[in-house]
């Protein structure tokens, strides 16, 4: 079990964001938290990677507790992509890229060889190598998240959280996005927007509702039209898609179906 | 061809440190020798190479003595400080632009635009005129001013922090306010006991001036330079994960919270004991950071020493332009930093204001 979070509660204010939540996610696995806005999925990842403190509840990364970790020992095992990555200074792509060796950096350490091999790797495993010398803030949305997946790869960090990364990237960039990840073989969890996405990717889902977790299974268990008209109240047909295996839902407008 | 060599050494993608280290060096002792030249007596900068030579100890045989009592007086007692002064007074500023930016995540802060130096110029004053920290001799007026600027940076700061980010309109207009606030208490006070503050007058309190410059005044702003440009580099890395934002930064490995905190005594320590002993010298924080991330991008082990060296060697001519424009009368430096600055500043938000629609 690579992390196990029990009884996860966090209120902004008055109200819980995340209530109660207990989840895991095993080695090697890809697990969706999905939900409609305001449900608390990014709410539950920034509690993992400490941009919020939890009210109450254990978090466990590799059987040790993850809330008493220093920043620099978590941010080793743990990479993430947020959905925020604009950079108001003038920062050119490798380097951005190479921020990603920080958390490997002792105090007085300078980037090495080694780092530089890091880094260019990164880049061509994205297909930007050409581009590491290009300026990140003349960058094209979708160019600027490939450059933040370099960033984590660059990281060496096995377990990545993703705060829905696609979130408006156009449809090519997405599917992109979500390939290049996959293709890293580590563990994920990832909030996602677009349940066709999660049907796509996930090997597991969470759906969280008001800041609980009202559902969890397989894409298949838990994409059926039902579900998703008490979760999102929107009506859909579910089926398997006969190319890809995984489950497809196709929205249906008022007037079709009943 | 020369274009060429220049385009390798001045090249944003990959600058040549070295080479454009060491001809900053080299600008900034030209600059100190013209710059102990210029004035409304000008001495040749051989002469005054000659007068500051025969000062090293072994040296005062070998060099000829050939210059009136008058122009050592000048060069020694009142120029060299003043120029050595300018230096350090240009870098603190520099710098503290640099930290200040990385602390709000804009390139428009400014410890003059975001009312630091007003602050820590109010609390100088009102120490002088109440004597509140005369009990720490000659560092009284350093340590009021420090607890003004860092009073105004924790301040401006706090209200412009907007769901867990800076919010760049609240930050400029409340730096506004606040700064229109403590020149007014600046003002009042300056006026209201003349006597008490001897030298010290709102002009010099609120345009900044380097004229009684005393070798004096230059231990503490040179010692605070020294340890906070150290305590920075250290951190650079730090500083440039500051720059993607707090979440990505803790995300890093950062320790935010301690780090901003570190950030917040660094740039009123270097705010106050500058003001302290040059008043308020706007803009010169927000234009030397600027042209140096020009010349070589955004990263801070190297932003921060090239900024000290441009800020240096900047307020070192401003001060000489300060003393010449209108010889024998003496303008303050901060009217002529914000006359060059305050254009710049106006472009930068015009450029800012189109990047975030």
């Amino acid at each position: 079990m690579r992390l196990q979070i029990e009884n996860l509660t966090f209120s902004y204010g008055e109200k819980e964001a995340v209530d109660d939540i207990s989840l895991h996610v095993k080695k090697g696995e890809f697990v969706g938290l999905i939900g409609p806005n305001g449900s608390g999925k990014s709410t539950v990842l920034k509690n993992l990677y400490r941009a919020l403190a939890p009210d109450s509840g254990t978090v466990l990364l590799d059987g040790e507790n993850l809330l008493a970790m220093s920043h620099k020992k978590s941010a080793l095992k743990l990479g993430v992509v947020g959905q925020e990555n604009d950079v108001p200074f003038d920062f050119l792509v490798e380097e951005i890229v190479a921020m990603g060796r920080s958390p490997h950096k002792k105090l007085f350490d300078i980037d090495n060889a080694h780092d530089k091999y890091i880094v260019r790797h990164a880049l061509e495993h994205l297909g930007m190598e050409k581009m590491s010398k290009r300026n990140y803030l003349h960058l094209s949305g979708g160019e600027k998240q490939r450059v933040i997946i370099a960033r984590v790869i660059a990281q060496e960090s096995d377990f990545l959280l993703l705060d829905e990364p696609t979130n408006h990237l156009d449809i090519s960039y997405q599917m992109q996005i979500f390939d290049f990840i996959k293709r890293l073989g580590v563990t994920v969890l990832s909030a996602i927007h677009d349940l066709n996405m999660a049907a796509l990717y996930c090997d597991r889902i969470y759906v969280l509702k008001e800041g609980r977790i009202v559902l969890q299974g397989t894409p298949d268990e838990v994409l059926t039209p039902e579900n998703i008209f008490n979760v999102y109240g929107a009506r859909c047909d579910a089926a398997t898609h006969p190319m890809t295996g995984k489950v497809s839902i196709t929205f249906l407008p008022a007037g079709i179906g009943v | 061809m020369r274009t060429g060599f220049v385009k390798k050494i001045f090249n944003r993608a990959n600058p040549n440190m070295g080479v454009i280290i060491a001809v900053l060096i080299v600008l900034a002792v030209a600059s100190l020798l013209f710059g102990i030249g210029l004035g409304p007596v000008t001495v040749a900068p051989e002469k005054v190479m000659k007068i500051l030579l025969s000062r090293i100890p072994g040296l005062e045989e070998a060099i000829p003595h050939t210059w009136e009592q008058l122009d050592q007086n000048i060069v020694l007692g009142l120029r060299l400080p003043r120029v050595c002064l300018g230096m350090v007074v240009g870098a603190s500023l520099a710098v503290t632009g640099v930290t200040m930016q990385a602390l709000v995540r804009n390139h428009l802060a400014d410890p003059f635009i975001l009312g630091v130096s007003s602050g820590a110029a109010a609390t100088a004053t009102l120490g002088m005129l109440f004597g509140a920290f005369s009990f720490l001799g000659e560092y009284s007026l350093s340590i009021s001013a420090f607890i003004g600027s860092a009073a105004t940076i924790i301040f401006v700061y706090t209200i412009s922090r907007v769901r867990g980010r800076i919010n760049i309109t609240q930050l400029l207009l409340s730096g506004v306010a606040v700064s229109m606030i403590m020149d007014g208490v600046t003002r009042i006070i300056t006026l209201s006991a003349p006597n008490a503050l001897g030298l010290h007058n709102a002009t010099f309190w609120m345009s900044g001036s380097l004229a009684g410059a005393k070798w004096g005044y230059l231990t503490l702003p040179l010692a605070v330079l020294v340890i906070c440009m150290t305590v920075l580099m250290i951190n650079y890395r730090g500083l440039n994960l500051l720059l993607l934002g707090d979440e990505s930064a803790g995300a890093l490995g950062v320790n935010v919270r301690r780090l901003q905190k570190m950030l917040v005594l660094v740039a009123s320590l270097m705010a106050g004991v500058t003001i302290a002993v040059s008043g308020t010298i706007g803009f010169v924080g927000l234009m030397v950071p600027h042209f140096t991330r020009l010349l070589v991008g955004g990263d801070h082990r190297k932003v921060l020493p090239i900024s000290a060296l441009l800020g240096g060697i900047l307020v070192v001519w401003v001060d000489v332009a300060a003393r010449m424009v209108l010889a024998p009368e003496e303008l303050p430096v901060g009217i002529l930093t914000a006359i060059l600055g305050g254009p710049l500043f106006i472009w930068l938000l015009k450029r800012n204001t189109k990047e975030h629609r």
